[in-house]
């Protein structure tokens, strides 16, 4: 693995009002350019994780360093993805894209030709100006992945984004999702408790353990992608290892 | 939800009750039990006669403006407080208490002291109808502001949005229904009130038109006075839940 560091993440700890302590010394780097997936049962703070990264929620203790810079709030490089979409239920799919930017005070015009560009690469381009009542739970989510393209951010942070799909949508979301990742050379975060979807999407998977959530082991999974047939990686050993290995550890933790 | 695909239309239904209604009403105005409840179609005739002779309109006229400029004051400085309660906790800390106990107190009580303290005019009129309304809007939009999906806040930070642009892009949108809704409720509630201070403080407009004629035993025309007024507020109430469906539907609400 050649790829730096992009996120670096320095003996992170914390520990919700009430005593619950989440995270508990988690260090650990994240490779530039690729996806790594946080995955662990719940209860393990892959989200809180996830959430201190993005610097919605404080860390207690520790310190997250992006692209060399230590973090203290949210930042133009890092966009989120959200599990339950948040999507601005008063506002089209349009607008909900272009969010991003109109936040950032992005003339109308603009904004709206970039939104139209990152509508048309999730496939939704006949449904620009429908609004998220209308759109189904994988839709939506396309809306979500969209919006955080649109700010044209280094790093992607996904938060469980396929809970709440159904299985055919979240197969073929996750094929897209590597298609157009790959001509993007976007950095991506991903947490999902789905162990089959960390060993399909990535580079680096992180296994956390359950409360307080520590980095229990960081899998390489060296499955070669290439322009495969997404049922050939499938059945590709080295996947099915990973996919054994990752059931072996977690399995502890029931 | 739709309602197309009944055989009859719901409007029939809803003027078959009132056929009904009025039905019973004249039946039980027939019966020779009270000579003070007439039936409904003497109340007709003298509705008709009082709209006729300009005594119904000229008691509206002197009805609505306490109502009037009661519920504008109360929808510019409730709904402000409102959303300031809900923005702010020290605005929230020092007043929610207060909102909280007017909400539940019989706030017709205070009318006596409003005519001690301001007198017969149009003040104690216009603030009878204040004392009212406002609980039900300052809670309305004090509500709608923390109900606030909290996502959709974390989404507007993600996204650098400051904390200006989180409120006027994510709490007032989500909020507005919920305002639009206190609104309406303080409507009713001012109606009552504005009822209540005519009857109560001195005899004018609709308060006095049924006072007056309750006095010289004219129970038609008293009753005519009464189901106008219900009426009004009935058909205004209405026409408002109509306009809140139209400017909120439902799905756009929420996701």
């Amino acid at each position: 693995m050649s790829a730096d560091t992009i996120v670096q993440i320095k003996e992170v700890r914390k520990i919700y009002d009430g005593g619950v302590e989440a995270l508990k010394d988690v260090s650990l780097g994240l490779p530039r350019g690729r996806l790594s997936t946080l995955l662990g049962p719940s209860g393990c703070g892959k989200t809180t994780l996830l959430k201190i990264i993005a610097r919605l929620i404080p860390p207690s203790s520790g310190e997250v360093w992006v692209q060399g810079k230590k973090v203290n709030g949210p930042g133009p490089e890092r966009a989120f993805v959200f599990q339950d979409f948040a999507l601005l239920p008063w506002a089209n799919v349009l607008r909900n894209v272009a969010f991003g930017l109109e936040l950032r005070g992005t003339p109308k015009e603009q904004r709206f030709e970039v939104a139209r560009k990152h509508i048309a690469e999730v496939g939704l381009s006949s449904f620009e100006s429908s609004y998220p009542h209308k759109l189904s739970g994988g839709m939506r989510q396309r809306v979500g992945l969209a919006r955080a393209l649109a700010v044209d951010a280094d790093i992607i942070l996904m938060d469980e984004p396929f809970s709440s799909v159904d299985e055919q949508t979240r197969r073929k979301f996750q094929e897209e999702l590597l298609e157009l990742l790959r001509h993007k050379q976007k950095t991506v975060v991903f947490v999902t408790h789905s162990i089959e979807e960390a060993a399909y999407l990535s580079d680096q998977i992180v296994l956390l353990s359950p409360r307080p959530g520590t980095v229990s082991k960081i899998i390489h999974p060296n499955i070669e992608r290439g322009a495969r047939d997404p049922d050939e990686i499938r059945r590709d050993k080295n996947y099915l290892d990973v996919v054994d290995e990752i059931w072996q550890i977690l399995k502890q933790y029931i | 939800m739709e309602q197309k695909s009944r055989i009859v239309s719901p409007v029939v239904w809803q003027l078959l009750s009132f056929v009904l209604f009025f039905g019973l009403w004249e039946v039980a105005g027939r019966w020779p039990i009270s000579f003070a409840f007439p039936p409904f179609s003497k109340t007709f005739m003298a509705l008709v006669r009082m709209i006729a002779d300009g005594s119904l309109p000229k008691a509206y006229l002197s009805t609505l403006q306490p109502l009037v400029i009661g519920i504008f004051l109360c929808s510019i400085a409730g709904i402000g407080f409102g959303i300031g309660m809900g923005l702010s906790r020290t605005i929230e800390w020092f007043s929610l208490p207060i909102f909280i106990v007017l909400q539940a107190a019989p706030m017709a009580a205070i009318i006596p002291l409003l005519t001690y303290m301001y007198g017969i005019g149009l003040t104690s009129k216009v603030l009878a109808v204040v004392v009212l309304a406002a609980p039900v809007i300052v809670m309305n939009s004090y509500k709608g502001i923390r109900n606030t999906n909290p996502s959709l806040i974390q989404m507007c930070r993600a996204f650098l949005g400051t904390r200006r642009q989180e409120v006027i892009k994510i709490i007032l949108p989500h909020a507005a229904a919920l305002i639009f809704a206190g609104l309406r409720l303080g409507l009713a509630m001012g109606f009552i009130g504005i009822v209540i201070a005519e009857l109560l403080i001195t005899p004018t407009g609709i308060g006095d038109l049924i006072t007056y004629h309750s006095s010289v035993a004219d129970y038609p025309e008293m009753f005519a006075a009464i189901a106008s007024i219900i009426m009004l507020a009935a058909l205004t109430i209405h026409a408002l839940e109509r306009l809140e469906r139209r400017l909120f539907p439902p799905e756009i609400r929420e996701t």
